[in-house]
């Protein structure tokens, strides 16, 4: 399955991984902030809204 | 129906909500279609070897890494005129990406570069006009960071986004201003003597797709994230005051 890449294996691959690595972490670091501010501003209405 | 109804942020917090799932997934195939495709079924270049493998990554990121500040030019510019806040959230919200995709082009042409031009790196045109692209989205995110005022920031960013046009436009054109330096022509031109060849033109076509479709993806789940940030603050603001 995986290609012959020959003797540019190494450039290949890491070209690849260094940007799966870069847009895994963008992804994951988007998802994370998404997340945690969606949690703290629902808290927030709920606090603020049994307070009136 | 007005297109200025989605700068209201309740509208946009709607119409995202409806259009992200769709738009992931469309990018997710595009992305994993694209990359399988060119990684794994097409041929070695006769000159670059399996090198030419990385253009699914190199080109794709690098036209994101330029089209990222014009859409933040864009969105700029609407805050400035309109003083619409989901304009000024959105530029925000792309900054990361773009600077993300200039690194990925610049990691992967240094990676690319070293086999074909015997070096990682050279003070080419293009090449220059690219890190000085990183450095200006460093920049712009830093200056977001550094002003509490949010309309402020919105103001100064706005202004550091148009001087930084003329580096993403250079970035997009060093090529045809300066015939010298080691990067080669653009690889995608609408002369079909000057395109890549077929084989290669088909997948690297879904794989920009792929890299426009995750680009729109993540600026609409970070534009989401900035809007909710900003009515957590005048929530909390609120709740000090009372």
């Amino acid at each position: 399955m995986m290609p012959d890449l020959g003797k540019y294996a190494g450039t290949v691959l890491s070209a690849y991984g260094v940007t799966l690595a870069l847009l895994a972490a963008l992804v994951a670091l988007s998802l994370w902030r998404g997340a945690r501010v969606k949690r703290a501003l629902e808290a927030q209405e709920r606090r603020m809204g049994r307070n009136g | 129906m007005s297109i200025w109804e989605y700068a209201n942020p309740k509208k946009f917090m709607q119409t995202s909500a409806w259009a992200l799932p769709w738009v992931t997934g469309l990018a997710v195939i595009a992305l994993v279609g694209g990359l399988i495709w060119g990684f794994f079924f097409t041929p070695d270049d006769y000159k670059q070897g399996s090198t030419v493998k990385i253009i699914y990554i190199h080109v794709p990121s690098a036209m994101m890494a330029i089209n990222a500040w014009v859409m933040m030019l864009v969105a700029s510019l609407i805050w400035i005129i309109r003083r619409h806040h989901v304009s000024a959230l959105a530029a925000k919200a792309a900054a990361p990406i773009g600077m993300t995709m200039t690194l990925i082009a610049l990691f992967t042409g240094a990676i690319w570069g070293q086999p074909m031009w015997g070096t990682w790196w050279a003070w080419d045109p293009r090449l220059t006009s690219f890190l000085i692209l990183f450095l200006f989205y460093l920049g712009y995110i830093a200056l977001w960071e550094a002003i509490d005022d949010p309309d402020t920031a919105a103001d100064l960013t706005s202004v550091l986004c148009l001087v930084g046009s003329v580096f993403a436009l250079l970035s997009r054109y060093a090529v045809n201003f300066w015939n010298q330096g080691l990067h080669q022509d653009a690889s995608l031109s609408m002369d079909a003597e000057e395109n890549v060849a077929d084989v290669f033109w088909y997948p690297l076509l879904i794989c920009i797709a792929g890299f426009v479709l995750l680009f729109v993806t993540l600026v609409l789940i970070r534009t989401r994230t900035e809007i909710r940030s900003r009515r957590l603050k005048a929530l909390e603001a609120r709740e000090r005051m009372a």
